[in-house]
């Protein structure tokens, strides 16, 4: 008997345990589960909660309900890997052997790791909406919030969902002026990247929608401390940044035991194949979702295009075979941009976000890089298919890889926006 | 490595460019050049604490293709990130990768 041993059972983990447990003969695969928390949080569910669209019932459900009958839980800390003896100790004194690991345990923000960010101010006037306990004591807040400088910082790169602060931007001036008081809030978008979108084309075609909805942009602000006596945000280089309310997406990082088990980098995300999914330096070990250092989003749709590569790798690799299948990079995320619009994207490592339509069976197509209201009904629709699809390992109707199938690609286009030719042909011959 | 888009001319040779304007070949550097580079930045002096970062990044660039991010440069490289900005005021990881003869970093996604 062989141990397949999954750590962490957020969004990939789940995702990983239903497709295994399908995948593996049960005869000779005994597969294992570890995660210290009971809850499953619908994590894109908490960007509406500050502003009362969504509750805590919308967001939790029992992580066991997502579990396929046969595989073993275990609800303890993991202290750590010892990659060495293929062994995993757990807090709890348990030690238990793999043959086969996958790293799971995704990111979570550090707000200790910023000066003064978890200081007086800290749950009173500073707030992060990234965890359910952050998301609700805001949308208490902001009940009563009569107005002021409103400011949204995203303290250091990279982070998850990195299009949820600019949401945030969008929800709020349209929840401000939905409550008559928009002229007594000024909102300012504080950023370290050059510019409100990671991807550069995207900022590009939506960029002036920061300034159609009078939100001023702070860029290329590094947050080195919170001044809580003067309520201002200061950066390393000494620029200041008033606020009344602060609403900060802080450092995010990978689990502290991956740090504790020597696999990760300075912010303890495991370095990892691309394409592969495999972790650098060690062949049994794969890492799916947040908490691998692959250069795309950490999101969940990326965690989904990756769950079907990596079981296919995973087969792969118990066979013996070469690691055939290569992920893409591929990300798609809805951008909701207030009074029931939303915008969506779609790319992967070579093709940036490109303008056009994104075909979806029976309910598409969506636009691409439009405000539209269909794509708001996608992100709600989404929700559904999450807890009842994605979750336990079925067929969403996209697949893996990124398609260029109604995507506008006219001359002018294609030099925009596609970063590698090689990658337009072969996109293009599909 | 960046492609080559353009030459630019610095102490009378003519060194390969690309997009963000700065150098293509890791070889085509010196310490020379580099205070060429940084008085474009609006540095006038370069300083040993400036070369102890520049020679971690080219070091870090050549072992994985990549300049590092802040983060790590402030763990490893005996500067902390205080320091680094003092050194490199305003964009210090891109300003501090063209003085240092790399490409701009890829950074995030």
């Amino acid at each position: 008997m062989k141990n397949l041993l999954i750590l962490g059972a957020g969004t990939a983990g789940t995702m990983m345990l239903n497709k295994m447990h399908k995948a593996l003969l049960p005869d000779k695969w005994r597969i294992t589960i570890v995660d210290n928390v009971e809850t499953h949080y619908y994590q894109p569910g908490f960007l509406f909660i500050p502003f009362g669209i969504y509750t805590e019932k919308d967001v939790v459900k029992p992580k066991k309900d997502f579990f396929p009958e046969g595989v073993n839980v275990i609800n303890t800390e993991i202290w750590k890997v010892l990659p060495e003896f293929n062994k995993v100790h757990l807090a709890s004194g348990i030690i238990l052997d793999y043959d086969l690991l996958i790293i799971a345990t995704g990111s979570r923000i550090a707000p200790e790791e910023t000066e003064g960010l978890t200081g007086k101010l800290w749950k009173k006037d500073i707030f992060d909406f990234y965890t359910l306990d952050g998301a609700k004591a805001l949308a208490e807040k902001l009940k009563n919030w009569e107005g002021g400088k409103l400011v949204i910082n995203i303290t250091e790169m990279p982070i998850k969902c990195p299009v949820a602060p600019l949401e945030f931007a969008f929800l709020a001036d349209a929840f401000f002026e939905d409550k008559g008081i928009r002229e007594k809030v000024h909102i300012q978008y504080v950023t370290p990247l050059a510019e409100a979108f990671t991807k550069h084309k995207s900022a590009e075609i939506l960029g002036h929608y920061l300034e159609d909805k009078g939100i001023e942009l702070v860029a290329e602000f590094n947050t080195g401390r919170i001044d809580n006596d003067g309520k201002k945000l200061v950066s390393w280089d000494e620029r200041e940044v008033e606020f009344d309310l602060l609403v900060t997406v802080p450092t995010n990082k990978g689990a502290d035991y991956i740090e504790t088990s020597g696999l990760g980098d300075e912010l303890n995300f495991v370095p990892t194949d691309k394409h592969t999914l495999q972790a650098t330096g060690h062949e049994n070990i794969f890492v799916i979702g947040d908490a691998s250092n692959i250069p795309t989003s950490k999101a969940g749709s990326v965690a989904h295009f990756e769950s079907e590569i990596l079981k296919e790798n995973i087969i792969h690799y118990i066979n013996a075979e070469p690691l055939k299948a290569k992920f893409d990079g591929h990300a798609n995320c809805f951008i909701e941009s207030g009074h029931g619009k939303a915008f969506l994207i779609d790319f992967n490592y070579d093709v940036e976000p490109l303008p056009g339509n994104f075909p979806f069976a029976h309910l598409g197509p969506f636009k691409l890089l439009k405000e539209t209201k269909m794509n708001h009904l996608g992100k709600l629709m989404f929700k559904w298919a999450y807890w009842n699809l994605l979750l336990k390992g079925k067929e969403l109707p996209m697949g893996s890889d990124m398609s260029l199938k109604g995507k506008i690609l006219d001359e002018k286009f294609k030099d925009i926006f596609i970063t590698d030719k090689q990658q337009l042909s072969k996109l293009s011959g599909e | 490595m960046s492609t080559a888009v353009g030459v630019k001319e610095i102490l009378g040779k003519n060194l390969a460019i690309d997009a963000d304007s700065n150098l293509v070949n890791l070889s085509d550097w010196n310490e020379e050049i580099a205070k060429e580079l940084a008085k474009e930045e609006g540095i006038n002096e370069l300083t040993e604490k400036h070369f102890q970062v520049i020679n971690y990044m080219r070091k870090v660039f050549s072992e994985t293709g990549d300049a590092p991010s802040i983060r790590k440069l402030t763990k490893d490289s005996g500067v902390d990130t205080k320091e680094f900005y003092e050194l490199f005021p305003k964009g210090p990881a891109k300003k501090a990768a063209r003085i240092a003869g790399l490409p701009k970093p890829k950074g995030c996604i």
